[in-house]
């Protein structure tokens, strides 16, 4: 067990929200836009005080936890990020290693923590260039590269792949599912499909809500979808096919 | 990383012994040691005194325009963004037109009540607003300009000189015994923010980047707000608000040195002593016997510099 929410609220934008999730395995939120699928991620991570409600994370409320402790433990991906100052990307990868690093310089295992990350999300090509230079796929793929390299235990992720092309969408969930056989990833997503094939929970949100919560096939079931987005579909061959 | 910092050192170590002695009137090192008039007088109360506040000046007003740029997440905040050093005028002309002696000390309370009303405005609960804080700042600049002009116009003629040639900032030579407190006061403080060079990174980035890796945001922004201000009310007392030196001299080394605050900090320290020292003996020498305010030559040396130095850059830069 990991994360165990009990009738966790904010004063705005979420309400009541209960319920538990597993040490790993891959788990999608899902929801229509201001459902509170950013506001419920953040408060995972940290960011969101003060919560009403109980949220606990191996045990020890949120709240509670000493921040570098946390830090070790969960790793937050933005959806994007403005970044003002001319660091590279391998800089913003080092800074991955922070709740590590106490000294002045960095160490040999923060460097190999750091080449292992960007090795996995393929972006070792570009660690001398401006992070302002890249495109928006090749941010959020350093971005989780900068998260790898944290060593966490828990990924929360949001909308990972909103400015990836294709080919990178399907690679991002390749990894993110390998990831989740040790850690646990949490990720917003728009993507149904991919939520449906890829993970191994889904939790769906309306209106601050949780409207569902259960395994892909039952949480994204048609009826589901059509209650919370007002979408018709059916299932066809375990894909979600959308009534255009 | 540490090569830009040996040249600085370097820099900075030249830069402090030359400056003494470039002046209107020639004097040796040798005949100053030894004693020799007018030689030792010039070079040990007239000079040397000038030198030493615009090297421990400079250093403290780039050091802290390098932390309201990170804090502010702005390339273009400085030392005066947040309305310290214009408190600090309104104490000072308060001073003046009111004939109270201690200009410096007023100058010094009318920065720390800037300070105190700035943040004031800006705390929500227990977290800062950046954002709260730059307009704060933007509005503290504005009143305080606002009073200084009001007070400027009811004074007399000499009294006005002396706010005129206050609000143009100077490194008129000090007593040794100021310096000393000067020096006391900013080094340490330079010290421990330089310290904290890779939590600075990480803020430079974002608050949710920050804290998310582990950072108590708010314990380092205030922190680098107090300690800023804390060096731009203290200098801008002895000195008056000289421009251009807390903006320019950090803006320039990221554009060369990129914006790990490693480098940059000690580098921005170093390198900003210097560069107030070069204008200082530039404004006494320039049209000797004449002085020109040192202010002046700050933005008519640094402006053109940086702008040379954004268009040799501009194919690589990503603003």
């Amino acid at each position: 067990m990991s994360f165990q929410a009990k009738a966790l609220g904010l004063s705005y934008g979420l309400h009541e929200a209960t319920f538990d999730l597993p040490a790993s395995g891959f788990v999608t939120i899902a929801g229509p836009n201001g459902a509170g699928k950013s506001t419920l991620l953040g408060v995972l991570a940290g960011l969101r005080h003060p919560y009403r409600g109980a949220c606990t994370y191996r045990g020890v409320e949120i709240r509670k936890w000493r921040r570098g402790e946390f830090a070790r433990q969960i790793a937050f991906l933005p959806q994007s990020m403005r970044m003002e100052f001319p660091f590279t990307a391998e800089q913003v990868v080092l800074m991955g290693r922070a709740p590590y690093s106490d000294g002045w310089f960095e160490s040999q295992r923060d460097h190999d923590a750091v080449e292992r990350a960007m090795e996995t999300t393929d972006t070792t090509a570009f660690a001398a260039r401006d992070f302002r230079s890249l495109s928006g796929g090749e941010k959020q793929r350093l971005i989780l590269a900068s998260s790898l390299a944290q060593e966490p235990e828990t990924l929360l992720l949001d909308e990972p792949t909103t400015f990836l092309d294709l080919k990178h969408q399907l690679a991002m969930y390749r990894l993110l599912s390998t990831l989740a056989k040790r850690l646990l990833v949490v990720a917003v997503t728009h993507d149904l499909n991919l939520a449906l094939r890829f993970s191994d929970r889904v939790l769906v949100m309306e209106n601050g809500r949780i409207a569902a919560n259960g395994a892909p096939q039952e949480a994204l079931a048609p009826a589901v979808i059509e209650r919370v987005f007002g979408v018709h579909s059916e299932v066809r061959d375990g894909w979600l096919v959308y009534d255009l | 990383m540490t090569r830009s910092v040996w040249i600085s050192l370097i820099i900075f170590l030249i830069v402090a012994v030359a400056a003494p002695l470039i002046g209107s009137s020639h004097i040796e090192l040798r005949r100053a040691l030894a004693g020799t008039s007018p030689d030792h007088e010039i070079f040990f109360y007239a000079r040397l005194p000038r030198v030493l506040l615009a090297l421990l000046a400079g250093a403290a007003l780039s050091l802290t325009g390098v932390i309201f740029q990170c804090l502010l997440r702005d390339p273009l905040a400085e030392p005066y963004t947040l309305g310290i050093s214009s408190g600090g005028s309104v104490g000072a002309v308060i001073a003046i037109c009111f004939g109270l002696p201690a200009i410096g000390l007023l100058s010094l309370a009318g920065a720390g009540t800037a300070l105190l009303i700035v943040l004031g405005i800006a705390f929500e609960g227990r977290r800062i607003s950046s954002f709260t804080l730059l307009l704060a700042g933007v509005t503290m600049n504005s009143i305080s300009l606002a009073i200084v002009l009001f007070l400027h116009s009811l004074a007399s003629f000499s009294q006005s000189f002396a706010i005129s040639r206050w609000l143009m900032g100077g490194l008129d030579a000090v007593a040794y015994s100021t310096l000393a407190w000067l020096a006391v006061a900013v080094i340490p403080v330079c010290m421990v923010v330089i310290a904290y060079s890779r939590q600075w990174n990480l803020l430079a980035v974002g608050e949710e980047w920050a804290s998310s890796r582990g950072l108590s945001t708010t314990t380092y922004t205030v922190l680098g707000y107090i300690a800023g201000s804390f060096l731009t009310g203290i200098v801008t007392s002895l000195t008056g608000p000289i421009g251009f030196v807390g903006l320019i001299v950090p803006h320039a080394l990221r554009l060369k040195l990129g914006a790990d605050h490693r480098a940059l900090m000690p580098c921005s320290f170093l390198l900003g002593a210097a560069f107030l020292a070069v204008c200082d003996a530039l404004s006494r020498t320039v049209i000797a016997p004449t002085e020109i305010p040192v202010g002046v030559v700050t933005a008519l040396v640094g402006g053109p510099f940086f702008i040379w130095l954004l268009r040799s850059k501009r194919r690589s830069l990503w603003l």
